[in-house]
């Protein structure tokens, strides 16, 4: 296949699902932080609180619009420019991705039509009830979105069946309780967490600095600043490195963000700074902390941490097995009854996909030399320095919003809202998490590289047949569009920001398309 | 794990439930995209405008997850037809991606600033938003009943030799403007019940009945064509209901013209589809003419019900033939998850689908009657 329409196929999917991850923490935060302040509207009946909600729910509404929008792209891009991969896993991968449409999107979708426009139809505890839907269903279409993905990274629960060339389901229950996925899920909803509450924090503070709406802004402050501290908490230390222990990809993710060759015996300390070098295969420089890796990775103080070097030898023994695997695949193919193949492939099944790592260099890995067997097994390697400078930065701003929320925490706490220095503070820090959480999306799909499927399907094997011409043509519209679309959310965040709490709604004030004056 | 149900049954159940969420999608989504695709000719002021908007503005955004849930559903229990499908209409899909990513964004934006031009643009991207996915699927479905350009290799990996271009055929046409009508139909009903009567409601009517009768004689010119036009496949000898998930292996298919027929010879009773497809749109069009609001409504859905069960009782089994390699053609016996996929999904759908029903009906009915141009005025939440 031409690498060039893999190389695009990547390029899309990656811009697409970034960008659809800016807008998507935003909603998973600010959903649960309208129901916290409108939770507080419904027991003290103070209109103050309904203005504060409504106020967030506005901004809320502009961007989760493009969530949505956006989302679209995401449930069909799979077949579309993954065709080999949805066929491949599409018997384990679809059932999350279906389940997330009817349990969690249907919710968070029908009721948010109602929390917009149910003000006046519904009682308090009724509306606060549909707002609470929506954040619920916000939150479990997480979940099931990192169902799908976490089984990308460990993939447990199925089998390869050669009688329809496709991984399948061998238990349900393995795919729902995989431990990355839960690892995932709560690392990737505190991120979200954390997002909402430093934009409420910023906002608040824009106001505060400006010397208006302090009532909203107070209030809203110090929302921001319990419920940012707990996500902030649970982001860095419910961390989703409490899976990377469990695969020899994850390993490797690990061996690779840590840019650590060799095996670390225990205790493995972390390494806090070091200047990785790809060609000499070492890392210069290097500052450790003791205890700390072993402590992440294994949860012990008594287990090594594995290196690259021995990773990728392992990584060589199974491809050698895959090929066999291969072999009896290929044997099944041209006659399904036959048992010794069937025997040998039930042997060797769990290296199969090693094998297909070969078929970049050539088209049956079983003419496969043992130098293209080590280049092969090299290929497992993610690139280190990508994977090491994304994973200080992302965990620094990690730690940089502990340190943001905590002091918000004891100003609020002692009614210094009006702290000038931390609000200039509060403001700059908008982006910082955005930065973060995409940094974190890098790490763990970059990190999984070469795989889609980690030891089962390389990603290079994954994508459609399409042609470079058609590839170009989409990802250049995208480009536009999305781009165009980001421009006018900032442009309506801002004007909506500017305009304030008590604003009234534009559609009151405006006359018909007919009444505007001709300028002729 | 022992399964309770038969593999080839669940087969049958999955091709009916996608069946029914297309259905679903079309009855719901697809009057919110009949009526952006209306916005612009039913609707000339500002005010009007918005009252049309209003008329699903608190509902699109739910309805528009039958569209989403088909495609998850076809994704977990039809996993080539998910593969195959998106990627060999690859540019036709982008089409309605971009549109259906400028719809969301058109109702919400539009009413954030007062500026005409402003509204105007988002105006024709809701029209844009509705038109265009409608006409594609149609198109689309006009492909799917001729047979996609694809092969399979012994690997099942999936290569096209179409073009984008090639997907627009006269039949294929005829199919898209079929849906178009359809939907349109079902829009300006939708409108007669929900605006405010006036000049909207007269212009929907107007419009409606044009969509009406250009329903039936489309879904005519689309039958004739089927039956007399060399379409159709078959499967050579006894399929395996029950058999593994691969296209290459078990009875091949063959192109045999007029072979879409097949199915009514041998279950008469399916005949009910194509018949409700014409009652169905003849009684929208005695209710917009008679100004029965009801009998509009349940008439276009009961038609774009018929249309739908039209296509997918007369292909059965086939999901989507292959034109270019009939063996690679994928049917509801070689293209399915596995057996164990197929049943976890089923009681997945047997506990939630009835409480996405329940819960939709409560929010309709808090949200229930007419959006009228008077609460653009008291109601300052409205688009």
């Amino acid at each position: 296949m031409d690498p060039a329409v893999i190389d695009l196929s990547r390029l899309q999917f990656a811009l697409t699902a970034l960008y659809h991850f800016l807008f998507v923490p935003l909603t998973l935060g600010l959903s649960i932080m309208l129901v916290i302040m409108e939770s507080i509207y419904v027991m003290t009946k103070r209109p103050i609180w309904r203005t504060t909600t409504r106020f967030w729910g506005a901004l809320f509404g502009i961007n989760f619009v493009l969530g949505v929008a956006t989302g679209i792209t995401m449930e069909f891009q799979f077949g579309m420019n993954w065709s080999y991969y949805s066929h491949y896993v599409g018997d384990i991968f679809g059932a999350p991705l279906a389940i997330e449409g009817l349990m969690a999107f249907f919710m968070e979708a029908t009721f948010v039509g109602l929390m917009f426009f149910g003000w006046d139809k519904l009682k308090p505890v009724g509306h606060l009830f549909v707002t609470f839907m929506v954040g619920l269903g916000t939150n479990l279409s997480a979940l099931w979105i990192l169902v799908a993905n976490g089984w990308m990274q460990n993939p447990m629960g199925a089998a390869f069946n050669p009688d329809t060339m496709r991984m399948e389901v061998s238990s349900f229950r393995d795919v729902l309780f995989n431990p990355v996925a839960q690892a995932k899920f709560v690392h990737t909803v505190s991120a979200g967490y954390v997002i909402a509450a430093v934009f409420v924090l910023g906002i608040s503070a824009l106001y505060l600095l400006k010397g208006k709406y302090a009532g909203v802004a107070k209030r809203s402050m110090t929302v921001a600043a319990a419920f940012g501290l707990a996500a902030s908490l649970s982001v860095v230390v419910l961390g989703d490195e409490s899976g990377y222990a469990l695969t020899d990809n994850q390993k490797m993710k690990l061996a690779a963000l840590e840019a650590m060759w060799e095996t670390e015996p225990a205790p493995a300390g972390l390494t806090a700074f070091g200047i990785p070098d790809l060609k000499e295969r070492k890392t210069h420089a290097e500052i450790k902390i003791p205890y700390v890796l072993g402590l992440i990775a294994t949860r012990s103080f008594d287990k090594p941490v594995e290196g690259i070097f021995q990773l990728v030898a392992k990584a060589q023994d199974r491809i050698e097995s895959g090929v066999v695997a291969y072999g009896a695949v290929e044997a099944l193919k041209a006659n399904p009854k036959d048992m010794t193949a069937r025997a040998t492939f039930e042997q060797h099944r769990r290296d199969l996909g090693y094998a297909l790592l070969l078929k970049r260099y050539v088209a049956d890995p079983r003419q496969a030399g043992p130098d293209l067997i080590v280049k092969a097994a090299w290929d497992t390697v993610p690139p280190v320095p990508v994977m090491f400078w994304a994973f200080r930065i992302m965990a620094g701003i990690g730690f940089l919003m502990i340190a943001l929320f905590a002091t918000a925490f004891v100003l609020v706490t002692l009614r210094k809202h009006d702290t000038k220095w931390f609000l200039i503070i509060a403001v700059a820090a908008i982006p910082l998490p955005w930065i973060s959480t995409e940094l974190g999306w890098l790490l763990a799909e970059v990190g999984r590289q070469p795989w889609a499927v980690d030891g089962v399907l390389p990603t290079f094997l994954g994508a459609s047949s399409l042609s470079v011409p058609q590839l170009l043509t989409s990802i250049a519209a995208f480009t536009l569009l999305y781009g165009a679309l980001a421009v006018v959310e900032i442009g309506l965040i801002i004007r909506t920001v500017k305009k304030g709490p008590f604003a009234p709604h534009e559609p009151v004030l405006d006359g018909s398309v007919e009444a505007e004056p001709a300028v002729a | 794990m022992d399964i309770p149900v038969d593999f080839a049954t669940l087969r049958v159940i999955w091709w009916a439930l996608v069946g029914i969420l297309l259905i679903g999608f079309a009855l719901t989504d697809g009057f919110d995209m009949g009526v952006g695709a209306l916005l612009p000719f039913v609707a000339k002021t500002d005010q009007e405008r918005r009252m049309v908007i209003n008329t699903v503005g608190a509902t699109w955004e739910g309805n528009q997850v039958w569209f989403i849930l088909g495609g998850g559903a076809i994704f977990a229990a039809w996993p080539f037809v998910y593969a195959i499908s998106f990627s060999g209409f690859y540019l036709a899909m982008f089409v309605v991606l971009a549109a259906m990513i400028m719809r969301p964004v058109g109702f919400k934006y539009r009413s954030k600033r007062p500026n005409p031009k402003w509204r105007a643009f988002w105006d024709w991207s809701l029209f844009v938003g509705g038109f265009v996915p409608v006409l594609v699927f149609g198109v689309a479905m006009g492909n799917v009943l001729q047979g996609a350009p694809f092969r399979l290799d012994s690997d099942l990996r999936a290569f096209y030799e179409g073009a984008f271009i090639g997907l627009f055929s006269p039949f294929a046409l005829v199919c898209g403007l079929l849906s178009v009508s359809m939907l349109v139909l079902h829009g300006a009903a939708w409108l007669t019940i929900k605006a405010e009567e006036g000049p909207v409601t007269e212009r929907a009517r107007l419009f409606g009945e044009i969509a009406a009768l250009a329903s039936i004689v489309l879904f005519a010119a689309g039958g004739f064509w089927v039956a007399f036009g060399g379409l159709g496949f078959r499967i050579e000898g006894l399929a395996d209901a029950a058999g593994p998930s691969n296209p290459l292996r078990g009875a091949a298919a063959v192109r045999a013209p007029g072979a879409w027929l097949d199915n009514y010879g041998r279950h008469g009773w399916m005949v009910i589809a194509p018949v409700l497809g014409f009652v169905g749109a003849a009684l929208a069009l005695y209710g917009l003419r008679f100004n029965k609001a009801w009998a509009a409504f349940s008439g276009s859905s009961a038609s774009a019900v018929g249309i739908i069960a039209t296509v997918g009782l007369s292909m059965f089994p086939f999901i989507l033939p292959s034109s270019f390699d009939p063996r690679s053609s994928l049917t509801v016996w070689n293209a399915s998850s596995s057996h164990m996929t197929l049943f976890i999904m089923l009681i997945v759908t047997l506990i939630f689908l009835p409480l996405v029903l329940i819960y939709t009906a409560w929010v309709y009915k808090v949200l229930w009657g007419r959006s009228t141009t008077g609460a653009l005025v008291t109601n300052p939440d409205l688009y």
